[in-house]
């Protein structure tokens, strides 16, 4: 338990970490708001809170409702639960044994029974001692059983992407060691106004979904969050910045990057680029992005998780294959590189803005 | 500074003589019993032990009959009347009947797999009898005993090994891989335990329904209980007092594995009170006792109090049609065990000494059988497979764009290629 206490001082690292120098990115909040949402009611939200928010939505709209994991009974290590407990009763939030294999499984089996089971792992690293039941269980449920049987209403949340120093098992992206697994859906917010929205879709989404929540953006990435219930659709990337001379795909705390690289980039070498938030992992939406590459004729992916057979390859290859006559230049990938995610040499490690904007020099002068 | 120095010094001394006195020693004993201990009563010993797992007695195993089929004591007979008796032989009969001819059928090459379950019969249909309608089960795959108890047709059964159109699981698992929602069964899948946890969970939502009066049972093997999923469920049933049945059969061996080999402990049933399981050992070749303990772990589980019910039997027949036992096991073994100790001789003594049943009975019964199983497996033997589209469905709720465009390139291939994919025949028309 002990390499897990490093939870208990993310709070005072965070705090470090913004004394220490700048964090990696800059977060920017939206521009635009998905349609229908202008005109609502907002309040100020960190992600910890608009995911706290979502939770307490969902289980305020469906009775069935339960959330469960590791320490989500006091608050959860990182707040999300906060409160929960004390408003919807110790049956309906509650802590779970030490064991993620239970949780995905103990959370399938609400889900099969007709409940809306809200499962917690306390960060994607331990996601892996569940990877059994996500992948031959979960994904698989309702198409083994011909549809009489299925878990939709499981939803697995789970921490998420870099912190500073987060080292090997605080900081793992494991997004695509479950795109290769048909049957889940996949979801990586940007920022609290998305990971409410697409949180509230995961949970009511009639089949088994992972919430992959940017833990540095738990409390960094504030901004004005619409008050009430909405819902942001599943499968549906957003343009978050125009452009006409390159497309550039990213998720998570990435899309910060890609944009603070995308302005550097009409600041240096005065190209346009398109940043693409993909949003769902699984299934993406592959028209989105080949619409963008068909206009611009460029497309560079960039993802924390390591290179070889990152998300980022699947892109590359149905972009190549779907837009092969539109192509400019090599489609190239900026990502972490194939080693284990290391504590002092983080700043070397992170696809940074300068890698970024380094691969889109080149790419606008192939 | 001097100050100082002497109040932390009676702080030090008040410490000390605190923890030596009786106040301290009972503060800590109540302590370890309420939150360490679940209210077990706590206590200190000065004596060095170490508990020699050897040396702890085995739970005793339950039963209702000896080896023949005579009621020990009396008290303990359910009595059940002529047509559940009857039902209950029936059922046993039938499955054994059937498994013999469709084990047959995978030796022929017609169906691709089979999983008999000689010897266990007596399990499935005591613990099935002794559940309601509503109680939702999950299986590993030797337990069609139960699914017959609970009506799920022959039809049904031929239509899954075969994986033909009418199998309610559209011919995409291997033969044996059941499920009905109807009848609530959960559709079986191969990876061994997983069902354990998931059952637990069903059973924690159903604790949350008003006035609930519905639980899960799970049944696994001695071998499946040594993955780590089982672990998970033993320990989250009992911290989330879940209403479940945890119904391991003991059948001696996991494929070639031999008990001795799978665990050094007192069986599965040894674990049970250490997780804080209700637990009972009980003849699993004794319908009668199998009955007798699920009716009364249904009833404690209903308190929201997880029981575990370890089934004492034989694997009489190959783990699969994958396997030839006699590698690993001598054929005097599995004789002897047939020949001294049968779940459908022993219940079969029950029901003759009582009038309700005999050897002609018997004749006509198994004639009756055979035939309706050779009828539905012909007929199962003749449905066309559902179309190839239907590969594509039921993977998420809606087929995506990207499926859907893989659907269409399968199509025009086929449309192409057809020559080279015979199979086609054998198939429904595109939907």
């Amino acid at each position: 338990m002990s390499s897990r206490a490093v939870s208990l001082f993310s709070k005072c690292g965070s705090r470090i970490s913004q004394t220490r120098g700048k964090a990696h990115f800059t977060f920017q909040p939206s521009t635009t708001l998905p349609a229908g949402l202008e005109n609502l009611e907002k309040t100020k939200m960190n992600l910890m809170q608009s995911v706290n928010e979502a939770m307490r939505i969902a289980m305020e709209t469906d009775d069935s409702a339960v959330l469960f994991g590791e320490d989500v009974a006091f608050g959860g290590v990182f707040r999300c639960s906060l409160d929960l407990q004390k408003k919807f009763g110790k049956d309906r939030v509650f802590n779970t044994p030490l064991c993620e294999q239970g949780i995905a499984g103990f959370g399938i089996g609400v889900a099969a029974a007709g409940a809306t089971a809200i499962a917690e792992i306390q960060f994607g690293d331990y996601i892996f001692p569940a990877y059994d039941q996500l992948v031959n269980e979960a994904a698989k449920f309702r198409y083994r059983s011909g549809n009489q049987f299925d878990c939709g209403k499981l939803t697995v949340r789970t921490t998420w992407g870099a912190v500073g120093h987060g080292a090997l098992y605080h900081s793992q992206s494991p997004e695509a060691n479950f795109t290769h697994t048909p049957g889940l859906k996949l979801v990586v917010p940007r920022g609290p106004v998305q990971a409410k929205g697409l949180l509230l879709s995961c949970i009511r989404d009639p089949n088994p979904c992972i919430f992959f929540e940017p833990k540095i953006l738990y409390r960094l990435a504030s901004e004005d969050v619409p008050t009430g219930d909405y819902t942001i659709p599943l499968g549906q990337a957003e343009t978050v910045r125009s452009g006409k001379d390159l497309t550039l795909v990213a998720w998570g705390t990435q899309v910060h990057v890609a944009l603070e690289a995308a302005q550097l980039a009409k600041e240096k070498l005065n190209a346009d680029v398109e940043v693409i938030d993909l949003q769902t992992i699984q299934p993406w939406d592959e028209d989105h992005v080949v619409e963008s590459v068909q206009k611009t004729g460029r497309l560079i992916v960039t993802h924390e998780a390591p290179i070889s057979s990152g998300f980022g390859a699947e892109i590359a290859s149905t972009v190549q294959k779907r837009c092969f006559l539109n192509l400019e230049s090599p489609i190239d990938r900026v990502a972490g590189f194939d080693t284990p995610f290391p504590h002092v040499h983080e700043p070397f490690y992170l696809p940074t803005v300068h890698r970024v904007f380094d691969a889109i020099k080149k790419s606008v002068n192939y | 500074m001097h100050r100082a120095l002497l109040n932390a010094s009676r702080r030090v001394a008040t410490v000390r003589s605190m923890a030596s006195t009786v106040e301290g020693d009972a503060f800590r004993l109540s302590e370890y019993s309420s939150k360490y201990l679940g209210h077990r009563k706590a206590a200190f010993t000065e004596k060095l032990e170490i508990v020699n797992a050897d040396d702890t007695p085995a739970l005793p195993i339950y039963r209702v009959t000896n080896a023949v089929g005579d009621v020990i004591d009396k008290s303990q007979d359910p009595n059940f009347d002529e047509q559940t008796s009857l039902k209950m032989y029936k059922t046993m009969t039938q499955l054994n009947i059937m498994d013999r001819i469709l084990y047959d059928s995978q030796r022929q090459g017609r169906i691709s797999f089979y999983m008999t379950s000689f010897g266990e019969e007596g399990n499935h249909v005591g613990s099935a009898a002794a559940l309601e309608p509503q109680d939702l089960i999950y299986g590993q795959y030797r337990e069609a005993g139960v699914l017959l108890w609970r009506g799920y047709t022959m039809e049904n059964f031929m239509n899954q090994c075969y994986g033909n159109a009418d199998d309610l699981g559209k011919g995409r698992q291997m033969p044996m891989h059941f499920g009905t929602k109807e009848r609530n069964f959960v559709t079986i899948s191969s990876p061994l335990t997983t069902q354990l946890p998931q059952a637990v969970g069903s059973a924690y939502a159903f604790k949350q329904q008003k006035d609930n009066n519905r639980i899960a049972v799970v049944y696994f093997g001695d071998g499946a209980a040594s993955e780590g999923d089982a672990h998970a469920a033993f320990n989250f049933a009992a911290t989330l007092k879940c209403p479940i049945i945890f119904f391991c059969r003991n059948n001696g061996y996991a494929i070639s594995t031999p008990t001795s080999e799978q665990y050094g402990g007192d069986g599965i049933a040894g674990k049970g009170p250490a997780y804080g399981l209700h637990t009972i050992r009980v003849d699993g070749n004794d319908l009668l006792a199998v009955y007798n303990a699920t009716k009364e772990a249904r009833r404690v589980a209903l308190t929201n109090r997880p029981v575990l019910i370890e089934a004492m039997t034989y694997r009489l027949g190959h783990h699969s049609t994958s396997d030839d036992s006699t590698a690993y096991r001598s054929s005097d073994e599995v004789q002897t065990w047939g020949d001294k100790d049968h779940p459908i001789t022993r219940f079969k003594k029950y029901i003759t000494e009582r009038g309700w049943w005999n050897e002609e009975k018997e004749m006509e019964w198994q004639k009756e059988v055979k035939k309706r199983v050779l009828t539905e497996f012909a007929a199962a033997e003749k449905r066309k497979k559902a179309h190839y589209h239907d590969l594509f469905e039921d993977v998420y709720d809606e087929l995506p764009l990207r499926l859907r465009r893989q659907r269409d390139e399968l199509d025009a291939h086929v449309a192409e290629y057809k020559e080279h994919y015979p199979m086609l025949e054998t198939l429904q028309s595109k939907p």
